[in-house]
């Protein structure tokens, strides 16, 4: 697969509205094309030619160098290819995307993910707020697709979502898994507090104690085998799962017993 | 053609369309993996009074789960039939064995529902989890979960696959049908679906019972040879059939290869097999080309 290979020329400080950059939109474009493609710096409409060296062109992979840490919306709404950042990624990556992935060789900041239906979202650095979820006021978050996150995330990751798999190898903050519909939440770190507050149904699964809201109830100790399929496929994907995870118990527990109640907080027991 | 100082009859087997699947069956060790599977493909020797023909591919080790596994192969006349049973077997052989859990093992734009009909069981706790494009259906049961994928792959299969070993007495009849049987196991995508792979009732298609469409092959049967059109030669006392089911053709083919070479053992007068003519089945498994091949 031929590369486009974006460089930022240098660093931006006021917040970039780059959307365009996605293999959606660069498919089928010149250089040129793709140096006269429009992006907001600030409220001011520029090139992305004026922000960053193109290099290559009509491809479905695009490289992007540099601290792209307030560079905003990279592959929203992407449906097919791969972006890959060797640097932080600003607020929005990948949001409402459907298709293809995103690979980041650094950081990411808030809403990655968000209300994402597809594709696939890796972060080998941190993340920031609301990863896969829902935006203020939408009725749902991620709705399909695979988030995986090496280092931490902020609060509220996959707030409301409704399909697909969030995993943190680090710690995440408050309200994890809040409000959820469905879906799966695996983090490997410490939660915060109030996880899975207002979940209807979902799944999250976690790898050491917590403190419960009291609107979850035991229910039992077991080996559950779907977690097996699911531990055994991020591994797979380079998520470092121990063998003690997967011959574990866990413990699980319903809730959110003030919503649906048919949510479940698995908590790994040992092995 | 000779193999081993043994006849190989210039004719063919005849064999049919199925519609066919394979599952994974996992448990928490071989033994209860094994168990379900056994169960499963309990009486399903022949889609004539067990409405499906199953059998145990054989163990694997790598599973969606990790866990110890078995692969099962099933067949039936029509797709309908297919999802009709396997609902019914998965339902009442797997689901109800502890620690099982049951997977599609067949990559196939044709699918049917097992776990989408077996999930109303979890009376509205089941649990649905979409991973890798598959859907996978959690349905609580007294000892926990089972788990079981929503959809099986389905193929175009044969069959009906066959030969028959003709020798001069039982007991080394058995024993070359045992060796073929060891050897043919060992196939992909095959099954011998009849008691230790072996039949000794075979049938021809008519009866002088109006309401039997099956009766035994009295052209085999050695002890009519006296009274009817005898198709045994005078040194011949016994009479084993090996029937075959495969995914493919190619696979069906394979096994009858190994089979027959495996079976060719002093003490065995003929391999032949059992046809229509060539009128009923789809495919014709031609011996000598089998074997030449």
């Amino acid at each position: 697969m031929e590369k486009v290979t974006l460089r930022l020329k240098e660093p931006v400080t006021v917040p970039l509205e780059a959307e365009v950059i996605s293999p959606d939109t660069f498919q089928g474009k010149t250089r040129a094309e793709i140096e006269g493609l429009p992006v907001y710096c600030g409220n001011e409409e520029g090139r992305l030619g004026d922000f960053f060296a193109v290099q290559g062109a009509e491809a479905r992979e695009i490289v992007l160098e540099g601290d792209l840490s307030r560079v905003k919306q990279i592959g929203a709404g992407m449906t097919r290819g791969r972006i890959s950042i060797y640097g932080d990624a600003g607020m929005h990556l990948g949001a409402t995307m459907r298709g293809g992935e995103i690979i980041v060789h650094g950081n990411a900041s808030d809403w990655a993910g968000a209300e994402m239906a597809g594709g696939m979202i890796y972060i080998q650095g941190n993340a920031g707020h609301g990863l896969g979820g829902a935006y203020r006021g939408s009725a749902r978050g991620m709705n399909r697709g695979l988030i995986i996150v090496w280092g931490d995330a902020g609060n509220e990751v996959g707030n409301a979502m409704r399909r697909g798999v969030i995993v943190v190898q680090g710690n995440t903050g408050d309200f994890t898994g809040a409000f959820m519909i469905a879906g799966t939440i695996i983090v490997l770190g410490r939660l915060g507090d109030r996880a899975g507050a207002g979940m209807k149904r979902g799944t999250i699964v976690a790898f050491h104690r917590l403190q419960l809201l009291p609107t979850f109830r035991y229910d039992c100790t077991y080996r559950p085998t779907f977690l097996r399929l699911l531990l055994i496929g991020l591994r797979a994907r380079g998520v470092d799962i121990g063998d003690t995870y997967l011959e574990g118990h866990y413990l699980r527990y319903s809730g959110d017993l003030t919503t649906l109640g048919k949510g479940e907080i698995l908590i790994w027991e040992g092995a | 053609m000779q193999i081993n100082g043994v006849e190989i009859e210039d004719t063919f087997a005849e064999a049919f369309k199925m519609w066919g699947t394979r599952l994974i069956i996992t448990a928490r060790n071989a033994k209860w993996a094994m168990e379900a599977a056994t169960k499963m493909t309990g009486f399903a020797t022949s889609v004539i009074g067990c409405k499906c023909e199953a059998g145990i591919e054989g163990e694997i080790e790598e599973t969606p789960d990790g866990q110890p596994g078995v692969s099962v192969l099933f067949f039936t006349p029509s797709k309908k039939d297919l999802a009709k049973r396997l609902v019914e077997r998965v339902g009442q052989c797997v689901m109800t064995c502890p620690t099982t859990a049951c997977f599609n093992g067949l990559g196939s734009p044709e699918q049917v529902a097992v776990g989408g009909q077996l999930r109303y069981f979890g009376d509205g706790f089941q649990i649905s989890k979409l991973w890798d494009g598959r859907r996978f259906w959690r349905i609580p049961v007294m000892e926990g979960e089972f788990l079981v994928e929503e959809r099986f792959g389905i193929q175009r299969s044969v069959g009906g696959g066959n030969f028959l070993i003709l020798g001069e007495g039982a007991d080394v009849t058995l024993e070359a049908a045992e060796r073929a049987v060891e050897v043919m196991e060992q196939v992909p995508g095959i099954i011998l679906p009849f008691p230790g792979g072996v039949v000794r009732s075979g049938s021809k298609t008519s009866s002088k019972y109006k309401f039997l469409h099956a009766s035994t092959n009295d052209a085999f049967c050695p002890t009519l040879r006296g009274l009817v059109e005898t198709d045994l030669p005078p040194e011949v006392n016994c009479v084993l059939e090996i029937v075959i089911d495969g995914l493919d053709v190619a696979a069906v083919e394979e096994a009858t290869r190994v089979g027959i070479r495996a079976a060719s053992i002093l003490g065995i007068q003929r391999i032949s097999a059992g046809n229509y003519g060539g009128t009923l089945g789809q495919y014709q498994i031609h011996l000598h080309r089998v074997l030449e091949g």
